[in-house]
């Protein structure tokens, strides 16, 4: 959580208003209200959605918080372009046939928006530093056990031409599944569970593919030829549903798959449950890829229009 | 060669210096030339066979036109599909191919070919008092690769197996011969490489022109901003299209003579592809965006009648984006894994220093100006607002973790669509309606004009506002339909709607066309009061473009020439240049 460390800063809003007095004065709290309202609104707890997820694992926070925070300054910045822009173009609207000074330069004005953007950029670059070294932190390949005491969870998510195949390899369980033929027609179900750190190692054997989860606020290619791998702390049980976003061919649109937040103890029925139905690592097949897709959920009249008879994109 | 320009005395241009010069123009420049006054063949063989700048810049500008109205229906046919959840407009094949086309005819053969190839080729020999571009025959030679290239493309999807469908990005190995071995894919690397020579070579003409063909006492520190712009253009196109062409080569090679340079099993790396085809692909974003913001840059002081502000922060600053642009290719790749974040990150967000350099520069150029709002003044602040939301969306996409959480989603594509609709759609046409009457010596219609940006306007919003929401609701690109339950449906269609009105909006302009040719109004040589050189010589311009030029002392010396009195007490460049004044001048450099 990087941005809270902006917390203690927040002494400093009420200073914007209790400055009064001689114009240079409010020229310096004018910049420092640009350069410091962001920081601070981004240190309060207080984070507008602006329509995304507030994310569902603990890496996902901090992106989300990371997003909002620069959304609000994009917003403030972007806003005082705005106005000046609107202002401009209304207040200096020809009224006469008068010729308007000819002036074409102002040093200090250029040299104060050359400096204030740069203050923004590295002020945001830094925050953008601290979340990524948290969202892209991995505990160490072979760990079974974090720092923290807790169990780290192994998957290996295999995604292939449509479809995703999940293997637990500490559970001894498989779960695979193309196109959209899963539970709720959200194609194959990948149970985690939550309050753990949970390794995902993505592959593709095919063409790339994007592994999504909205809630997640997060993706990664899955590319040929590199095993990526990235940590996921799930902290409320529930349905997330996730999807393709690297374009893969025909099918791309209807690589669906979804990831189920559980308990500890839901995980091990589930994983009992798997076993007993021989959804073991042995039964894993190579995927099967450029095969037709069993089920999608498209009506018939457009299943039709569909060329099923192409595989791959000819 | 020799004339110093301390007289306010108009002097003789160069002897048109081109490999094609057929001497002096003897007409008198006060008479309004018709092309049909021209030596040489006219009709149908003078645009075939033409070497002048002014013929193949509008070459340039009707094939790409065509091109964008085509990308453009390939557009609303998308938007038709994605209007509904479970939409059977067209099959996943068809809308595959259809936004691979989309964005590689935009991409491609409209958004730089219009600029560099038409309006910079028509605009700026005439903008530095240069009869021709440097090499003609050269130029020639861009414009049949390019109308080539745009043929094959989009040719391609009558051969069997459709046209390329991987998205315009061509990622290997989806590229490949297994995943896509259609002769599509094969029309589609033939352009590129068609298309690529075409750009090199304008490029070549351009920096050679802006080099070595400017008027005497223009000094580089009085070429108009958009002739700046076009310069810079020019090198960005020789540092990145060489590397593209390289990539589509490989790609070639591998598809067709057994290579494995991007394929896993034969040892090789896919994303290599990438790293090649961004390293071409985000200059190639400037390269788009610069000529665009060039025009705009012309267009603010003439409407404002005032110089532009800051006219070296402004040219310096076009130089640091383009430096920075060759450094940010893979901000592309953050979500491969396997680029170093910060680095790109970094320079991603410091290019958003110099662009916001140039908002500033072009709102006080309007400061305190006599602002009045013909089509082409309109369209430019159409561009500023476009623009700053799709600026201050991509700092946001500068940070890794955000693009994590956007990447292929709507929330991109909203982004990049309000960045190159407001640079080559929104600047594009400010640059049309302005240049259009020196261009064919007849104005279009005001009311016309207006009614096609409002409607641009407005439709451009509805359009790509809700796309950043279904992005950050998880709409990924690329794909021809969606579940029910999703919570898309009502922003599609409200984007759909946007999409329709944007159409619409070009219908006007289609009937402003006809329009100025059914009921010419006569434009005059210089209609807006300009202020560069383009706007001394007649309309259309003669064969050789000038007889005499005025006397260069600023970045705008047509303006200068026309108002003697406000140029005395502070007129840009007259102080700064007046030991410049004194040497003699050539093409000075």
């Amino acid at each position: 959580m990087p941005l809270s460390a902006l917390d203690t800063p927040s002494a400093d809003a009420p200073e914007g208003p209790s400055t009064p007095g001689r114009s240079r004065r409010w020229k310096r709290v004018a910049v420092g209200l640009a350069v410091g309202a962001p920081l601070v609104l981004g240190g309060c707890n207080f984070y507008p959605s602006y329509g995304a997820s507030r994310g569902s694992t603990t890496q996902g926070q901090d992106t989300f918080r990371l997003f909002s925070g620069m959304m609000t300054t994009g917003i403030i910045v972007g806003g005082f372009v705005f106005v000046l822009i609107l202002f401009t173009v209304l207040r200096y609207r020809r009224r006469s046939d008068e010729m308007p000074k000819q002036f074409h330069e102002s040093i200090p004005i250029e040299i104060l928006y050359t400096g204030i953007p740069v203050l923004i950029v590295a002020v945001l670059f830094l925050f953008t530093v601290l979340t990524e070294n948290n969202v892209d932190a991995t505990v160490p390949n072979n760990a079974r056990i974090t720092t923290t005491g807790a169990p780290v969870l192994q998957v290996k998510v295999t995604a292939f031409q449509w479809g995703w195949r999940f293997d637990y390899p500490d559970n001894n369980v498989t779960v695979s599944g193309e196109v959209t033929n899963g539970p709720g027609g959200l194609g194959p179900q990948m149970v985690l569970p939550i309050h753990e750190t949970v390794q995902i190692l993505l592959v593709s054997n095919d063409v790339i593919h994007g592994f999504y989860v909205r809630d997640f606020n997060f993706s990664r290619y899955a590319l040929p030829g590199v095993d990526n791998r990235f940590d996921l702390n799930i902290v409320h049980t529930g349905l997330f549903p996730g999807q393709c976003t690297q374009i893969c061919g025909l099918y791309h649109s209807e690589m669906l798959f979804s990831v189920k937040g559980v308990t500890s103890a839901e995980f091990q029925s589930w994983t009992a449950r798997e076993i007993a139905a021989g959804n073991t690592l042995a039964r894993s097949q190579p995927p099967a890829s450029n095969t037709p897709p069993l089920t999608t959920h498209l009506t018939p009249s457009n299943a039709l229009a569909a060329p099923s008879t192409k595989k791959g994109s000819l | 060669m020799t004339t110093t320009i301390e007289s306010p005395e108009l002097i003789e241009p160069e002897e048109p210096g081109g490999p094609d010069a057929n001497g002096p123009d003897a007409h008198d420049p006060a008479h309004d030339h018709g092309e049909h006054a021209e030596h040489g063949p006219s009709g149908l063989l003078k645009w075939l066979t033409s070497t002048d700048h002014k013929v193949i810049g509008k070459s340039y500008m009707i094939t790409s036109l065509v091109t964008f109205f085509l990308s453009g229906t390939m557009a609303i046919v998308m938007r038709l599909q994605l209007a509904n959840p479970t939409s059977s407009l067209v099959n996943f094949q068809t809308y595959n191919e259809l936004f691979t086309m989309h964005g590689s005819l935009m991409l491609y053969l409209f958004a730089g070919p219009f600029a560099f190839g038409g309006l910079a080729n028509y605009i700026v020999p005439l903008q530095v008092g240069a009869p021709d571009m440097a090499y003609p025959r050269l130029n020639a030679l861009s414009y049949w690769l390019y109308l080539g290239g745009t043929s094959l493309m989009t040719l391609s999807f009558l051969v069997a197996g459709g046209a390329a469908s991987f998205g315009w990005v061509a990622y290997a190995p989806l590229s490949n011969s297994i995943n896509s071995p259609g002769t599509g894919t094969d029309m589609w690397l033939m352009s590129l490489a068609l298309t690529g020579f075409s750009a090199i070579f304008t490029g070549v003409n351009l920096v050679a022109t802006i080099f070595y063909l400017r008027a005497p006492g223009m000094t580089m520190f009085r070429i108009p901003i958009f002739s700046w712009n076009m310069l810079v253009t020019g090198i960005l196109i020789l540092i990145a299209f060489p590397v593209l062409f390289g990539a589509v080569v490989m790609l070639f090679c591998d598809r067709h003579f057994g290579t494995h340079i991007y394929s896993v099993q034969g040892g090789g790396v896919p994303v290599l592809w990438q790293h090649l085809f961004w390293f071409w692909g985000h200059p190639e974003v400037y390269i788009l965006a610069l000529p665009y913001f060039g025009i705009v840059t012309d267009v603010f002081p003439v409407f404002s009648r005032k110089p532009l502000f800051g006219y070296r922060g402004m040219v310096f600053a076009t130089l640091s984006i383009a430096a920075l642009s060759t450094g940010v290719w893979a901000h592309h790749m953050f979500t491969t894994g396997v680029v170093l974040l910060p680095f790109f990150s970094l320079l991603s967000y410091l290019i958003a220093v110099p662009t916001g350099i140039k908002f500033f520069n072009w709102i006080g150029t309007m400061w305190g100006g006599q602002l009045s709002f013909q089509t082409p003044m309109l369209f430019s602040v159409g561009f500023l607002f476009a623009f700053l939301m799709g600026g201050v969306t991509g700092v946001l996409l500068a940070a890794p973790p955000v693009d994590f959480m956007t990447h292929d989603t709507y929330f991109v594509v909203a982004h990049f669509h309000q960045v190159l609709i407001g640079t080559t759609v929104f600047a594009g046409f400010a640059g049309f309606y302005f240049w259009y009457p020196k261009m064919f010596g007849r104005m279009l219609n005001e009311t016309l004009g207006k009614l096609h940006f409002w409607f641009l306007f407005v439709g451009f919003w509805i359009t790509f506002v809700p796309q950043y929401l279904l992005g950050l609701k998880g709409m990924p690109r690329r794909i021809a339909d969606y579940l029910s339950g999703n919570g898309w449906t009502g922003l599609n269609q409200l984007s759909t709607v946007g999409a329709i009105i944007i159409f619409a909006s070009f219908l006007f302009f289609l009937v402003n066309l006809v329009h100025s040719w059914r009921k010419p109004v006569a434009a005059g040589d210089n209609p807006w009061d300009g202020h560069a050189l383009e706007w001394f010589t007649s309309s259309p311009p003669p064969h050789h473009n000038f007889t005499h030029l005025p006397p260069i002392r600023s970045e705008r010396p047509v303006w200068d020439y026309n108002h003697p009195e406000h140029r005395k007490d502070e007129s840009h460049g007259d102080k700064r240049h007046r030991e410049h004044d004194k040497e003699p001048v050539g093409a000075s450099s």
